[in-house]
């Protein structure tokens, strides 16, 4: 051993220091009023390297997916943000999400300053990312990618200035299933082997009013003095499961009533991996078993919450989550919604209405609302109207971009202020175009999608939130920067729209072509052979009986039969 | 004298008859010695052309395929899945996240470890030529390229609705068998597969073989053409037909599969007999090389790439070009005239030579 030591130490100095990555998971359960319950994953996935360092190559991988670091890399990609989600989440009924998403496919980007092709960049990365996840994502062109100049701010650090280095898009169609699940759970550091990705299975969490999986890159600060930039990596997974369809009409709640699974150990390459429950509400009236001394409390989305935690590192915390019985208070209302609907009759035009709410008291402030409409539904802007409480309410900030047929889609993005306890709607008519044969889709008659509309504000809170940065706050609570100790950042998404083009009858080529041969071969090809047909005179063949007697009468020098 | 003559045609015989298998013995020894032919690795391109609820049972069809053929041993990255529209997920299912082949929710084969490589509107006509010809922009990731080579054995499974000399691909498009038969050409010539097998699950499926002219392929359809394909029973939770028959007896037969067995592509062709089936399974082996009868079920199905020497042995000596009418073997006829001559000469003596030269 001592002659083989001076060996070993000689090849761990030769061997690169390997930048220090870091992994936690988490897993937070929020009982919902409706008795349906909420359970939103986090993975976080901390790295110092830098991938966009110029002649150096990042290599040697061991928590970071090599997948998305090479995706990273190759593109120049600043932030990435790309959610799948099935089902639409009810901001009335179940509150504020952790971390929002829109039904369908969403992926908005944050290029670097040194990219000089944005478009081919983004149109190649869609296409990459759609072999990784195993989406449709290269439907995502021009024609539906937008540009957005004040809504999607970068969220990790940079310059948030110049938004040609931005794209966005979203899929409203895009179906979730387990072909999206399975890719998504190979990319985490012990896959679904071992930790809080076990519980991952696919019939269960597809069976569910909403679920919605994300990966979200971006730089951050290691420290307050942003002394070291770090790469995250989160991996969020949210899903409500109904009280009706998953949890057979009962509101009691186990992990493996949930699930259908229960957790075993924790993931031996993170660093923490924690359990949350939301006890907030009459913590006296739900029995919590097994019960954990460990209590904390966070501040999020503008209110605090108390939160029993378990430490899946520690042996002791093993056992299972038995059942919940809950009684709910009134949670706080949420205090910005927002819906859309279509109206109008016909095929030919229509109106769309976004309707927002602001339920706060006393509070107005201003919401930032971006819409990004396909080309075929060609909006008027100058039937754009904004009021609230009846009355005309102009936007401080407009920016609008026209779509071009076939190459944009419209952007319109506005700065409204919404007074106190009030409903504003925005309406704007638009003509539904008739588009070229071949772009219709297979199934016309379904309708086409409309993608949702997204409303971003800083929201005045009740209760100071906290804008020192430390290391070991809870993931759901740091997810988005706070900046300001009395407004919290929400995110608010509507439905998406189905909308029905005038479609033709895809029969009548066919048809066409039918009558037209039809006619032309019975008028024209009836006229051609009175005109051209000859008759001709010709005697019928005799039958055999009589060739073989005129044969004979041959032979024999008769005269022959006629 | 006869007896002399006698014993030189005999032996005469004797040395024609006994050169062929010297020469069998020698291309023996020179196959054991270098690796000529047969596949190093195994593709698989499995599409599904119907879109709406009511045609469930063409995704189950593929998915049962997909199933046995990851099952058998080939991994995701070397198998192309295209389902054109999603059952696992419809708001319909009343199971969301399966999709099962049997009327007692017995066998998930949607399971919990699919890649679909091609989904919804991406499955049309265009896409699916490009996959087989290799045609693809340079964007396109691997997962969804077909990256074969000339020593990949390929199985080709389509299924949906179809006619004689076509198939329907969403309700818009159709790809008709000169298409299929060329775009098979174009990959011989660009020596993009060493075997190919193609399976075909529609109404009328032996029409998409008939014009197949390419070297190395083996076909099977599950009905002739004027015959329809039936589904095979209807499930009342789900509220459809849940596969068809053929591939149902297909899935059954591929069950007992494993990777050392020994099956051959004739216990395949015997799959579904019109008993079971009502129509009649079709099958095209003209265009292979081989003898079905020494076609493992693995050299496609599977991935089974060690091979026991005498094994490989016995499959080179064997490889003959099959052809249709019997030729008698080298150097009969020739021993046979030689004869013929020899007795001539016997009995009319060497002066008639002249009435011959």
């Amino acid at each position: 051993l001592d002659s083989r030591l001076p060996l070993v130490i000689f090849l761990h100095a030769l061997t690169p220091a390997a930048a220090r990555d870091e992994f936690q998971e988490e897993l937070v359960i929020r009982p919902l009023h409706s008795g349906d319950i909420y359970a939103s994953f986090q993975f976080r996935t901390l790295w110092d390297t830098d991938f966009l360092q110029e002649g150096q190559k990042v290599s040697h991988y061991r928590l970071f997916p090599k997948s998305l670091g090479q995706v990273l890399s190759k593109f120049s990609v600043r932030e990435l943000h790309i959610s799948f989600s099935q089902g639409f989440w009810r901001t009335m009924q179940w509150g504020q999400p952790f971390i929002p998403s829109p039904p369908g496919a969403e992926l908005w980007v944050w290029f670097h300053d040194t990219v000089s092709d944005v478009d081919g960049n983004w149109k190649e990365l869609t296409n990459v990312l759609s072999g990784i996840f195993c989406a449709s994502l290269n439907f995502i062109d021009l024609t539906n990618t937008v540009q957005p100049s004040a809504s999607f701010k970068p969220l990790g650090l940079g310059n948030a200035t110049d938004h040609r280095f931005l794209r966005y898009a979203t899929l409203p169609r895009e179906i979730v299933c387990t072909e999206n699940l399975t890719p998504w759970k190979k990319l985490l550091p012990c896959g679904s082997k071992a930790g809080l990705a076990v519980l991952m299975k696919s019939e269960k969490l597809f069976h569910s009013s909403f679920h919605s999986q994300a990966v979200h890159i971006r730089p951050i600060c290691q420290d307050e003095q942003c002394s070291s930039k770090a790469w995250e990596l989160r991996q969020t997974l949210n899903v409500v499961f109904d009280l009706h369809t998953s949890g057979q009409g009962k509101k009691e709640w186990s992990l493996f009533k949930m699930f259908s699974r229960t957790l075993t150990e924790a993931c031996p390459l993170a660093s923490s991996s924690k359990v949350y429950v939301d006890i907030t509400d009459n913590p006296e009236l739900f029995e919590l078993s097994p019960a954990t001394p460990l209590l904390g409390q966070a501040v999020v989305l503008g209110d605090r919450r108390t939160y029993s935690v378990y430490d899946l590192s520690r042996a002791e915390t093993f056992g299972q989550l038995r059942s919940f019985n809950l009684l709910l208070r009134d949670m706080l209302r949420p205090l910005l919604h927002a819906e859309r609907y279509v109206a109008g009759f016909g095929l030919q035009t229509g109106e769309i209405h976004t309707v927002i709410y602001n339920n706060h008291p006393y509070r107005a402030f201003p919401v930032l609302l971006m819409d990004s409409v396909p080309w075929y539904l060609q909006l008027y802007i100058h039937t754009l109207t904004v009021t609230s409480k009846s009355r005309d309410n102009k936007p401080s900030y407009i920016h609008y971009q026209p779509a071009k047929d076939r190459h944009r889609p419209h952007l319109l993005e506005m700065l409204i202020q919404l007074p106190p306890h009030s409903m504003t709607e925005v309406t704007v008519q638009f003509e539904r175009a008739l588009l070229k044969w071949t772009e219709y889709t297979p199934d016309p008659n379904h309708g086409f999608y409309v993608g949702s509309s997204v409303v971003s504000a800083l929201v005045p809170s009740m209760v100071a939130m906290r804008t020192n940065f430390t290391q070991d706050q809870p993931l759901f609570s740091s997810f988005v920067p706070v900046k300001e100790e009395s407004s919290y950042f929400v995110r608010v998404y509507t439905e998406p729209l189905l909308v029905n083009l005038p479609t033709p009858d895809f029969s009548m080529p066919y048809n066409v072509i039918c009558l037209t041969c039809t006619v032309v071969a019975v008028g024209y090809g009836s006229f051609y052979n009175l005109l051209t047909r000859t008759f001709q005179v010709d005697e019928p063949s005799p039958p055999l009986s009589k060739r073989l007697a005129n044969l004979i009468r041959r032979i024999r020098g008769v005269p022959l039969l006629t | 004298m006869d007896y002399y003559n006698l014993l030189t045609t005999c032996a005469f015989i004797h040395l024609l008859v006994s050169i062929p298998y010297a020469y069998s013995n020698y291309v023996e020894n020179k196959a054991g010695q270098f690796f000529s032919s047969g596949h190093t690795n195994n593709w698989a391109v499995l599409v599904c052309t119907s879109r709406f609820w009511f045609n469930y049972r063409h995704v189950a069809n593929t998915l049962s395929v997909y199933r046995s053929v990851k099952r058998l041993g080939i991994p995701d990255s070397h198998i192309v899945l295209m389902l054109a529209d999603d059952m696992a997920c419809n708001y319909r299912n009343p199971k969301p996240a399966t999709v099962f082949s049997h009327k007692n929710m017995e066998l998930n084969v949607y399971g919990d470890d699919v890649e679909v490589d091609y989904r919804g509107y991406e499955v049309t006509v265009e896409n699916f030529l490009r996959v087989l010809t290799g045609r693809l922009p340079p964007s396109t990731p691997r997962s969804k390229r077909l990256l074969s080579d000339d020593r990949s054995n390929i199985l080709i499974y389509l299924t949906g609705h179809g006619g004689n000399g076509f198939l329907k691909f969403q309700d818009s498009e159709e790809i008709s068998n000169m298409e299929l038969a060329d775009a098979f050409e174009q990959m011989w010539q660009k020596r993009r597969y060493n075997e190919l097998l193609f399976i075909i699950d529609t109404c009328q499926g032996a029409s998409m073989y008939e014009r197949f002219y390419s070297p190395n392929l083996m076909a099977l359809a599950s009905s002739q053409v004027g015959e329809d394909s039936l589904s095979h029973q209807p499930d009342l939770a789900i509220g459809v037909h849940l596969m068809d028959k053929y591939t149902f007896y297909l899935l059954e037969f591929l069950e007992e599969v494993h990777p050392a067995s020994q099956a051959n592509m004739n216990d395949l062709f015997k799959v579904c007999p019109q008993s079971q089936c009502v129509s009649t399974p079709g099958h095209r082996t003209d265009l292979f090389q081989r003898n079905p009868g020494s076609v493992l079920i693995t050299d496609f199905f599977g991935s089974v790439l060690l091979h026991d020497m005498k094994q490989l042995v016995a499959d080179v000596s064997s490889q003959k070009p099959k052809q249709k009418d019997w030729h008698p073997p080298d150097g009969f006829i020739l021993g046979l005239w030689t004869l013929i001559l020899l007795v001539f000469f016997q009995t009319y003596g060497i002066k008639h030579l002249k009435h011959i030269f």
